[in-house]
């Protein structure tokens, strides 16, 4: 009798604890309600205009000096921001940070760390206070309250865990009257002085999708790896893919989610090679690249046409391999942005109501040049990471 | 089950809540079979087996302890930690490989043994101990890296995950990973046979009784965690080995492993089931996972076919366990683990 209750009271534990465990496991958290009307079809993610105007925006040449890439912008509309002109340095600068649950954020809040000891050595910045949410919305929110209560913050930087649920608490942050600054994820309201991010979703499934479209032969097939549903910046990428690949030639065999877990990836790549040849792979993010690449090799087939991300690992194999690859870029330089922004508007100086940053790909033209620059850099680093300038370089982001 | 007789023997073993399993197999393999044949060809076929030999290699681990009356959830994060560490510290040098496999085996234990204690000795119910250990394990090896990977793994150090015997004719390369797995099942068999594994399935069946008949349970729950400790090692090194390095590595494990003993006919609370239908559940569930792939199942459909399937297997079996008058819970608990 005991057993079979304590049987029955584990399993509904167990039930439980597997509902929870989905959304708090994931590297980049999405509400469930989310995850499940994401369903199959990426249409509810597609948004005709923004992605016309993303793809658009990379032919844009952006203003701003190419050498500094974190300060270019495009087709800026540069704002007075005057009115929180500031005297004497020392600002207190507070960060209400999503979460570092995964290399790509880690590679950028190292970044951001680097430009605040710089400013805080020039006497612009004088505290740099941070509070990490770990990917909860929850926790953000008050998070982003207890600032307001402090209130001794000069300016709030905001890196939204997600989108709709965040909006009212940016809103109060900006009725704080200190100034604003979110990056990376939006929020609903522009209440923010700037709002600081690359191009976009659309723009990185887009270059991947048309690199492999011009580089196979029509009716080739290609297999979309994703991460996992229900998360915009993901979801967007797939959008732009899918749609074209439809306009396009080739097959698309199936798009599979693998939680960025390499294990994943092997097992689901070798799998589609059972069943048939693979000449193509897409990939929303780079985690796990290697291991799709290996796939192939343990299988004895040839290489597949393929589009990672700019993370080390990959770019390392593709060299090495010699296969006809692209990375995708979701410039991680973007970590440096707001710290700037802020001292800036600190200043009076004006800046873009809405900072969109160039998010050029990495091509097999510049991979030697961007696995030089990143030599002592560890595998799960990004090479476009803009921190080469900084006094902490190589050892910080190295010794991470 | 090697003594059957006649038909009616099979179809008394097929009911049996460890047949279950066998039959869920053979039902997956025939269908995966109709739709591409391709899949049984020797190299596909060890290809498989290489992608499942770690959780089966699980499946055994937990399989212990949840005989023994207990869980362990901290399996998926210990795994995960074992692959950051080793590539930490290995760093791609070839002459670290084997200190570090030693390292990581010594880590493995020492998980296991603070689990056993804790619920032993603390009396602590292990479903918290091991949750508690997982979120341990997880933040610390966050804390650790930063929540990067960094360093990498050596070419030797891949060789039992990857590599294997080649030019084996018909079969193409045996895994050495398929190697280990039949190692350690034939252990895990083995080790039941004796009086330890007597005394771990008694814990579990009932254990004021146990102890009244002078076995040491708390002793025997103790080397159950760490037997499940030594797996999520050897799971960890043929993961990492497998696929190499990333954040990801092993979330979620806990679960699936879980759910493959579940399926495998072995009963949460403990005291009854094999470890042989232990490892064919999880067989069952990566095969499972082909026969998606086989079938073109769209992605975001395949928790809910996979999770009906689990439901039914297991109702199904708990049913022939329950009927009155059938003999399978005795069968069951003192069956014959092989």
């Amino acid at each position: 009798m005991q057993t079979t209750r304590l049987a029955a009271a584990s399993a509904a534990a167990l039930g439980l604890l597997l509902a929870t465990g989905c959304t708090t496991d994931s590297p980049t958290d999405a509400p469930e309600d989310e995850t499940t009307t994401a369903a199959e079809s990426g249409d509810e993610w597609f948004v005709q205009a923004d992605y016309d105007e993303q793809l658009a925006q990379r032919d844009i040449e952006p203003e701003g000096d190419p050498a500094t890439p974190w300060l270019q912008a495009i087709e800026p509309e540069w704002i007075d921001t005057s009115q929180f002109a500031r005297e004497g340095g020392d600002a207190t600068v507070c960060f209400s940070n999503a979460s570092v649950s995964n290399p790509w954020r880690v590679t950028g809040w190292i970044t951001m760390q680097q430009q605040v000891e710089v400013l805080q050595e020039s006497g612009e910045i004088g505290e740099f206070r941070v509070s990490d949410a770990g990917d909860d919305d929850d926790q953000q929110i008050s998070d982003i309250q207890a600032f307001i209560d402090a209130g001794d913050c000069n300016a709030i930087i905001i890196s939204p865990s997600t989108t709709a649920t965040l909006t009212p608490a940016v809103e109060a942050a900006c009725e704080s009257g200190v100034p604003v600054v979110v990056f990376d994820r939006g929020v609903n309201t522009d209440c923010a002085v700037t709002f600081i991010h690359p191009i976009g979703g659309y723009a990185f499934g887009a270059d991947a999708a048309e690199f492999l479209v011009d580089e196979l032969e029509p009716g080739s097939k290609v297999l979309a790896l994703r991460i996992l549903p229900g998360v915009d910046v993901l979801e967007n990428r797939w959008a732009a893919a899918e749609k074209i690949f439809a306009e396009s030639e080739l097959e698309v065999l199936g798009n599979e989610f693998t939680g960025g877990d390499a294990a994943e990836i092997k097992n689901i790549v070798t799998q589609y090679l059972q069943r048939g040849d693979v000449d193509g792979i897409w990939m929303d993010a780079g985690d796990g690249a290697v291991a799709a690449i290996e796939a192939f090799e343990d299988a004895g087939k040839p290489l597949p046409v393929m589009t990672g991300e700019d993370e080390l690992s990959f770019m390392r194999k593709w060299e090495e391999t010699g296969m006809t690859a692209l990375a995708p870029v979701y410039s991680n330089f973007q970590w440096r942005t707001p710290i700037i922004a802020a001292t800036m508007i600190l200043a009076g100086e004006q800046v873009p109501a809405e900072w969109v940053l160039p998010q050029d790909p990495i091509t097999a033209a510049e991979l030697d040049d961007y696995l030089a620059r990143n030599e002592e850099m560890p595998s799960l680093h990004y090479a476009k990471f803009g921190g080469e300038d900084l006094p902490g370089f190589p050892d910080a982001w190295r010794d991470r | 089950m090697t003594r059957l007789r006649g038909p009616v023997d099979l179809l008394r073993w097929a009911a049996n809540p460890t047949g279950t399993v066998f039959v869920l197999l053979a039902v997956i393999f025939a269908w995966i079979f109709v739709l591409n044949d391709a899949f049984f060809a020797g190299p596909s076929f060890m290809a498989f087996l290489k992608q499942a030999a770690p959780l089966m290699v699980l499946a055994a681990g937990q399989y212990f302890v949840i005989v023994s009356g207990n869980f362990d959830l901290s399996v998926g994060a210990l795994v995960g930690a074992q692959v950051v560490i080793a590539a930490r510290l290995i760093d791609g040098e070839e002459s670290r490989t084997v200190p570090v496999l030693l390292v990581m085996v010594g880590f493995g234990l020492l998980v296991g043994l603070v689990n056993g204690l804790i619920t032993t000795v603390l009396k602590v119910q292990s479903f918290i101990t091991t949750l508690g250990m997982l979120l341990v394990l997880f933040g610390a090896i966050r804390l650790w890296t930063g929540g990067a990977p960094t360093g990498g793994l050596s070419e030797s150090f891949r060789t039992a995950g990857r590599m294997g015997i080649e030019g084996v004719p018909v079969l193409g390369q045996i895994p050495w990973a398929v190697i280990i797995m039949v190692a350690v099942g034939a252990g895990a068999i083995l080790l039941m046979r004796t009086g330890f594994g007597r005394i771990l399935m008694a814990s579990g069946d009932n254990e004021r009784a146990a102890g009244l008949a002078g076995a040491r349970v708390d002793a025997a729950r103790i080397a159950a965690f760490l037997l499940s400790g030594l797996s999520a090692t050897i799971a960890g090194i043929l993961i990492g080995g497998y696929a190499g390095v990333s954040a990801q590595v092993g979330d979620g494990l806990e679960f699936t492993v879980i759910t493959a003993v579940v399926l495998g006919g072995v009963v949460l609370g403990g005291g009854r089931g094999s470890v042989l239908a232990a490892m064919a559940g999880a067989l069952a569930i990566e095969a499972l996972f082909s026969l998606f792939n086989q079938m073109a199942l769209p992605a975001t459909l395949r928790p809910t076919v996979q999770g009906a399937i689990i439901i039914a297997a297991v109702a199904y079996a708990a049913r022939r366990r329950a009927r009155p008058g059938s003999t399978a819970p005795h069968v069951s608990a003192t069956a014959n683990p092989s």
